[in-house]
């Protein structure tokens, strides 16, 4: 693939659960390099929209291309390997309770990979350290973290596959004003370090959308009511845009 | 009740086509194999106590009943026979089911809705995991293994209890009792319990695995998810068990 290169293409993206319609025909580009950062109010199909890309569920109708192909059509199983290309950190980590932190961020390497035992630790090391965590921790679990590590610990386990995008749910929702400033600053290291420079990021934190987007995209009743560079979208007219960003200033202020 | 009858056909369903998935991932990569070794041992080892507690008392009871009744009628020579043709055929693979089933899918119900809700099974997902062959084929060949061979030790023990009490309460021969009973019953009535048996374990840990992974409405939805699966097990067990004595009545008889 070459830079500058489409990665993510959604056209017309509708969802409906029941009578709820959360999306209301998205469209959008993502293109390689670029990060691209949705903002939305809690409950506005922020989430649900991420997890389209990632072939997590299925539009009501629109079409979702990733890699070149188009995927809302696809089984499980001829998903698989294009999710292998991408990482997913979860608002809440979801790290695997019953494993160690260790074995936690091992996980895609045992499952995808032959490396011997040394190999895999010397990666799971190398990528802890990436997000700022020690080894000390390997032997941890989940539940023996704090919020702000589990979330890291989460970054890496999705870093670690080397995946050419990286989807972002709400990094720094619970999350400390240090921690949240860490995690911005942890996705921009990551672009600027060339390890994954690609992402989408879903939040509600206008701080981290300052410190990380090249666009921004407002996501109000289902549909972008902005989208841009993010100097333009805190400029649109549009009032509804300015009331969330009103909100969204006086709380992160 | 129209909400209830979508949900009925809903839940039938799912759970047939989870059945048809699990079909289409039976072929288990080498490494998945030692996870049913582990299923094995935590589904079968760890209910190996109630499941025989439960067989000898059965047997000793139903033969117990037997004689006091049998006597009635001048027929106490062929309580053996009856106690064994009720355990093989009945008692031993049913209440096995039954019981060890409750325990065992609960138990899966209980950890794969755990996973589910806090978006572990979507973490496998977007890991390039298949989930069907991580999760639920493990189990349901595990359970395939363990619901025979535990049936096979319960008929042995509900038989040796019912002969036991016998000759405790009733003072009958031994020699003469196992003589009536091998001379009566045939290997075909104790290859068709086994053979429900396989039927009851596949039935258990589909309708436990379905339950656990369709979990929603956090923590509370859980302890919903598993008490349904303590019903619908034991209904599912008995209800299945008339369809299949009656086909296989018909095949082999």
């Amino acid at each position: 693939m070459t830079a500058g290169e489409t990665i993510v293409q959604v056209r017309a993206l509708s969802k409906r659960f029941d009578a709820n319609e959360v999306l209301r025909g998205l469209d959008f580009d993502v293109r390689r390099g670029e990060t691209l950062v949705v903002m939305g109010g809690s409950g506005s199909g922020k989430t649900v929209l991420l997890r389209h890309v990632a072939g997590l569920i299925r539009p009501t109708s629109g079409t979702i291309v990733v890699f070149g192909r188009r995927i809302d059509g696809l089984s499980e199983e001829e998903l698989l390997p294009i999710r292998r290309r991408m990482g997913y950190v979860f608002q809440g980590a979801a790290l695997f309770d019953s494993l160690s932190v260790h074995e936690n961020v091992a996980y895609p390497l045992r499952e995808h990979s032959s490396l011997r035992e040394a190999e895999i630790r010397e990666r799971v090391v190398r990528f802890l350290g990436l997000v700022g965590l020690g080894p000390e921790i390997l032997d941890l679990l989940p539940a023996e973290l704090s919020g702000g590590m589990r979330k890291r610990v989460g970054i890496a386990r999705a870093l670690i596959g080397e995946p050419e995008m990286l989807l972002f749910d709400e990094p720094t929702a619970g999350l400390d004003p240090t921690n949240a400033k860490m995690v911005g600053e942890l996705i921009v290291k990551l672009r600027s370090g060339g390890v994954c420079d690609t992402a989408i990021v879903v939040t509600h934190d206008l701080e981290l959308a300052r410190t990380v987007a090249d666009r921004v995209a407002i996501l109000i009743d289902g549909r972008f009511a902005a989208l841009g560079p993010l100097d333009t979208v805190v400029d649109s007219r549009d009032s509804a845009v300015q009331a969330f960003l009103a909100g969204e200033a006086r709380v992160t202020a | 009740m129209d909400t209830y009858l979508r949900r009925t056909a809903m839940w039938y369903g799912g759970v047939g086509l989870l059945t048809a998935q699990v079909l289409r991932s039976l072929a288990l990569p080498p490494k998945y194999f030692r996870l049913v070794v582990l299923e094995v041992e935590l589904m079968g080892v760890s209910s190996l106590g109630v499941a025989l507690t439960a067989a000898v008392f059965t047997g000793m009871v139903f033969a117990l009943q037997s004689a006091v009744n049998m006597a009635r009628f001048g027929a106490e020579n062929y309580v053996g026979p009856i106690s064994a043709l009720a355990i093989l055929r009945e008692l031993g693979p049913v209440l096995t089911a039954i019981l060890v089933g409750g325990k065992v899918a609960s138990g899966i119900t209980a950890e794969l809705g755990s996973m589910k809700v806090t978006e572990q099974i979507d973490a496998l997902r977007t890991l390039g995991v298949n989930f069907v062959k991580r999760l639920i084929v493990p189990r349901v060949l595990a359970s395939l293994l363990v619901f025979p061979l535990l049936t096979v030790l319960s008929d042995v023990l509900g038989v040796l209890g019912g002969m036991l009490i016998t000759y405790v309460e009733r003072g009958t021969d031994m020699w003469a009792y196992w003589n009536t009973t091998t001379y009566w019953v045939v290997p075909r009535d104790f290859l068709m319990g086994v053979g429900k048996s396989f039927f009851f374990g596949a039935i258990v840990t589909l309708i436990g695995c379905y339950n656990g992974l369709n979990t929603t409405g956090g923590t509370e939805g859980l302890g919903r998810a598993t008490t349904a699966t303590v019903v619908q097990v034991t209904m599912g067990v008995i209800i299945s068990d008339f369809f299949l004595t009656k086909l296989m009545l018909m095949l082999f008889w």
